[in-house]
């Protein structure tokens, strides 16, 4: 019976934990994944491919970068902002995490009101969510905006190695793709939970399956795993 | 002979724990709190790293070590990855190893190529 429940939390208390654990939710003949509903589980299987994606995009700007011997452009003075007569190094890309980190924290805050059931308070957080997307999504496009104006292409720019353009634009545009089908996602959630469509059962246009506030959580996972890569980002393109 | 007496308080604590998990992952709200908290105290060091101009392998450990802390902060809490069963965390954790030993494989290679492109084509390439 447990076995084919949706979400399989009956089955959970009865099995052994740590390796022996392991092994034995592995074992043939049963659901690998005891306390993920498949939903999450597949959330979860995406984001690992979607990590090894950035994984690869990360590791050939580091081949690049490595095999280079022309000189590497400096990222503090190339992104730093001239504010009130003084040069700010990395300015735009330190308001830009901030604003992620905050936009991370009020959908962790909307998982926690949806498990509640507190309808108003998770349709506010995930609004809000998206609109520190949005926010980022901008501030993105000015800066590509501002690089492309002072001659940065995919095949040179004024200050050195010219994968510097390629791996930039091809590193951020992904990332700020992801983020923008995460704001259409987060309008999505937000919508179906204010009609109340996860008290309901309501069935999904997509899956037409009946949805329920797990799929905040999964909306959840996706929105993080975005903030997740923009600390690589930050650090390896950035700071590096 | 002592199995029947205890059957019914084993199920008795299992539904318990089954209605607990049923609500699906709730967590004080303190928590989450702390952890926000905690990614910017650690985004603003990372950023201070570069504001101070730290060079070499300083700059580049403090880097790392506050990139780890954060994105282990918001795998463990924020995705909830701490209260996933083993088989998950490992199948989900271990795999991104394989992307480690590509990273080691390709920096051999870079130092190789920089090496032949110095060595070859002096004016840089």
């Amino acid at each position: 019976m447990a076995e084919t429940s949706l979400n399989g939390f009956g089955a959970q208390p009865t099995r052994p934990n740590g390796m022996r654990g392991v092994v034995a939710d592995w074992a043939s003949d049963q659901r690998a994944f005891k306390s993920a509903s498949w939903g999450k589980s597949m959330m979860w299987i995406f984001l690992l491919s979607d990590t090894f994606i950035f994984g690869c995009f990360l590791l050939a700007y580091m081949t690049a970068r490595m095999s280079t011997t022309v000189p590497w452009p400096d990222a503090s003075s190339v992104f730093a902002l001239h504010i009130g007569g003084a040069d700010m190094p990395l300015i735009l890309i330190a308001i830009m995490t901030f604003v992620l980190i905050s936009s991370s924290g009020t959908m962790a805050m909307a998982v926690n009101f949806a498990y509640r059931r507190n309808r108003r308070m998770t349709v506010i957080l995930l609004l809000l969510t998206a609109l520190m997307g949005a926010t980022f999504v901008g501030m993105q496009a000015f800066e590509w905006t501002k690089l492309i104006t002072e001659g940065v292409r995919p095949w040179g720019n004024p200050w050195g190695a010219p994968q510097f353009g390629a791996t930039f634009f091809m590193i951020t545009g992904f990332h700020g793709t992801h983020v923008t089908f995460g704001v259409i996602f987060l309008l999505i959630v937000a919508r179906k939970v204010w009609r109340g469509d996860y008290d309901r059962g309501t069935r999904g246009f997509f899956t037409s399956r009946p949805g329920d506030y797990e799929h905040v959580e999964t909306m959840g996972l996706y929105w993080h795993f975005v903030d997740l890569v923009w600390v690589f980002i930050f650090a390896f393109f950035y700071l590096w | 002979m002592s199995a029947p007496p205890s059957t019914p308080v084993h199920t008795s604590s299992q539904t318990d724990a089954a209605a607990s998990h049923a609500e699906g992952q709730q967590h004080p709200v303190r928590l989450y709190l702390l952890v926000w908290f905690w990614l910017f105290v650690l985004s603003a060091c990372s950023y201070l790293v570069d504001y101070a101009g730290f060079e070499g392998y300083l700059r580049w450990s403090l880097i790392l070590v506050f990139m780890m802390l954060k994105a282990g902060l918001i795998v463990a809490v924020f995705m909830h990855m701490v209260w996933e069963r083993l088989a998950l965390v490992y199948a989900i954790l271990l795999p991104p190893i394989a992307v480690l030993v590509f990273v080691t494989i390709m920096a051999i290679e870079s130092d190789y190529t920089a090496l032949t492109r110095m060595t070859l084509f002096s004016g840089g390439g």
